[in-house]
């Protein structure tokens, strides 16, 4: 053993303790059989009572769906405008306009999010008294409220994607008789995939565990998931709500576990693919 | 220079494309803002040969390039390929292609994929691309390699299927930029010579850009040396040597000793310059022009320069003409030749290349052993500009 490094030991545990130690806590009391959180009731623990109550939860079930859907629609819309807007920014060189959309575009991650949602509302009150739609608030206007905001950071993502992406691949495409929305199509969308697959996972993470822009633009019987666990805890926390946040722990962490191994084997296929291509140089 | 062309007096529809004006680049501008890249540059590239645009940074000859490409629209002039105007037509619709310096092999396709992609633009049969596809990749010697992507391959054998992918469509007219840079001094040198061969089996007209001075020597059957977005010389690679037009050349294409001199006589044995840089009075069998007392420069090749510890036999009736004398200051030994500078008994430096043609010579020259240098009157180019 060595023991220089204690310094740095320490450091490592304590931010561990830091970090981890409340979601620690919290999932050994979702196993709690005490209807009162902060006390451990020996005796009858650990049990599964919370998850059981948690399933018949239809408020709580309901509201989960409804969140996965709104996330689902919101990321994968705001992929799609936010890849076009972070091109136009990036490729397009200087047009009119550009500077204006570049600052616009990003608005979103710097504003304050009671603004956000404040304006949102009273945008969606003025298009439903001037064009009649959308038809008062609720899942639909929080899906364009999270739209608006995950787009800029789809945009941020795959805009530094486009940055750092050698530009003459789109010129010899084109060299090579391709059209510009071909070239768009064959080339620059399948190699910015992986900026767009992350700015869809963000963007997914991000209208999840919105709550101050959703309670704007939500209504009656449009609640998600976060506005449900948030109201809940208003009236003291609940057994109920430690087992979800610990089922929602484990499914990030199941995500997080896969996607390293797959890195990892992509790691390894790359490396082992690079020493080859030395060992055949010719 | 005598291949300087002329600017376009007919009309490009009655222009004759012959084998001589097969790619013609007609007073091309191209200005971004206030700066100018290329400036008012007109040549005509032949068929089948390969063409060098050499140039420093800057210089204008990658804009040039992609003008040709299609990456650019000229500011003014045309650009013509069998008389037929391209100025205005997309890349994609040129029968150009090009090799980027990056290569720019498309990642996520594999080597097959990546020179299939320009025939199937064409629409051609699915048999007839994997024929062709075969073909040129047996040509660059890359047959067994089709299924791997490109970055499963060395340097080398990227920079090969890169020239594939170009040629693949039998291109009228290759652009190639900075062919060789990407790769090692040794690879270079090999690949240099299978360049020239596939030219020539090909037949297609080659342009490359360079700034390395060697890389266009090997590679051109005639050079265009760039400036400041002009062509200051077009020529063949030794007409660009042995005759430079400018002092620019002079100085880009290899290494020169340049002196400033005052023409002192101009008779029919050649023109007669007394450089009080040198020392001494040059007189330049092959050189034209110059009226009495016009300043002009004279340049020699340090390998053109013969070095001694006596006066070279013939000196003294020379009148001490073409020869000078000093003390070697610096002595680089490069494994087969030799750089020696000589400071001149003037104060200036001068530069000779010897060839270590014996192998440990006897008793090698030392620094600072008092030498005397001489040149043939055939050596010095005189320069007005």
């Amino acid at each position: 053993m060595r023991t220089r490094g204690w310094f740095a030991r320490i450091a490592l545990v304590l931010g561990l303790v830091f970090l981890y130690v409340p979601i620690v806590s919290m999932i050994v009391f979702s196993f709690n059989n005490s209807r009162l959180v902060t006390v451990w009731d020996a005796a009858h623990s650990p049990t599964l009572r919370w998850y059981g109550v948690l399933v018949h939860n239809e408020q709580i079930l309901t509201a989960a769906w409804l969140s996965i859907r709104i996330a689902v629609t919101a990321a994968s819309a705001a992929v799609v405008l936010g890849t076009l807007a972070g091109v136009a920014l990036a490729r397009f060189g200087a047009f009119r306009g550009r500077l204006l959309l570049a600052g616009m575009v990003t608005a979103p991650i710097v504003m304050p999010e009671v603004i956000t949602g404040l304006s949102l509302l009273l945008l969606f009150v003025a298009m439903a008294q001037l064009v009649g739609w959308p038809r008062g608030v609720g899942a639909v206007t929080i899906a364009l409220a999270h739209i608006t905001f995950c787009m800029a950071y789809v945009t941020v993502v795959v805009q530094s994607r486009l940055a750092g992406f050698d530009e003459s691949l789109e010129e010899a495409a084109m060299d090579l008789g391709a059209r510009p929305l071909k070239v768009f199509f064959r080339i620059t969308l399948p190699l910015i995939l992986p900026a767009i697959a992350s700015g869809w996972l963000l963007a997914f993470t991000l209208s999840w565990d919105d709550l101050v822009i959703t309670q704007f633009v939500a209504g009656p019987g449009s609640s998600t998931l976060p506005m449900v666990v948030f109201s809940k805890v208003r009236f003291g926390v609940t057994p109920d709500v430690n087992a979800l946040a610990t089922i929602l722990v484990l499914l990030v962490a199941a995500g997080i576990g896969i996607s390293t191994v797959w890195m990892r084997y992509q790691q390894r296929r790359r490396e082992r693919d690079l020493q080859l291509a030395a060992a055949a140089n010719l | 220079m005598s291949s300087q062309p002329t600017p376009a007096a007919a009309p490009s529809a009655a222009a004759t494309p012959d084998a001589a004006h097969y790619v013609r680049i007609v007073d091309v501008s191209k200005k971004f803002g206030d700066f100018t890249a290329v400036d008012h540059v007109s040549l005509d590239i032949r068929r089948g040969e390969i063409f060098c645009l050499l140039g420093g940074s800057g210089s204008g000859k990658t804009t040039l390039l992609r003008m040709l490409a299609g990456f650019e629209t000229p500011t003014t002039g045309r650009i013509e390929i069998e008389g037929q105007d391209l100025s205005r037509v997309p890349p994609y619709e040129r029968p150009v292609n090009m090799m980027f310096q990056s290569y720019a092999l498309f990642p996520h396709m594999s080597v097959e994929k990546n020179v299939a992609f320009g025939l199937e633009q064409e629409h051609l049969g699915r048999d007839a691309i994997r024929r062709q596809v075969g073909e040129i990749l047996e040509i660059v010697k890359m047959s067994g390699y089709g299924a791997r992507k490109p970055h499963q391959l060395s340097g080398g054998q990227r920079q090969r299927v890169a020239l594939a992918r170009a040629l693949v469509k039998r291109p009228k007219l290759l652009l190639l930029d900075e062919p060789l840079a990407a790769l090692d001094k040794k690879l270079r040198e090999h690949t240099q010579f299978e360049l020239l061969n596939i030219q020539q089996r090909l037949g297609v007209t080659f342009i490359v850009v360079t700034h390395d001075q060697e890389e266009a020597m090997t590679l051109g059957t005639r050079l265009g040396v760039m400036n400041h977005g002009r062509i200051v010389q077009v020529g063949t690679p030794s007409d660009i040597y042995e005759s430079p037009a400018t002092r620019f050349v002079a100085d880009f294409i290899g290494s020169v000793n340049m002196f400033a001199g005052e023409v002192c006589a101009n008779g029919a044995d050649g023109l007669c310059i007394r450089s009080a840089d040198l020392g001494c009075t040059v007189r330049a069998e092959r050189a034209a022009g110059g009226a009495h007392g016009a300043t002009v420069w004279t340049a020699i090749r340090p390998e053109k320069v013969q070095i001694s510890r006596t006066p070279p036999e013939g000196a003294e009736a020379a009148g001490g003409e073409n020869l000078v004398a000093g003390a070697v200051k610096e002595i680089a030994y490069m494994g087969d030749t030799s750089i020696y500078l000589v400071r001149l008994d003037s104060g200036s430096m001068l530069r000779v290349t010897l060839p270590n043609v014996l192998r440990g010579a006897e008793r090698p020259i030392a620094r600072e052993e008092r030498v005397w240098l001489s040149w043939h009157g055939s050596s010095p180019v005189v320069l007005t500009e």
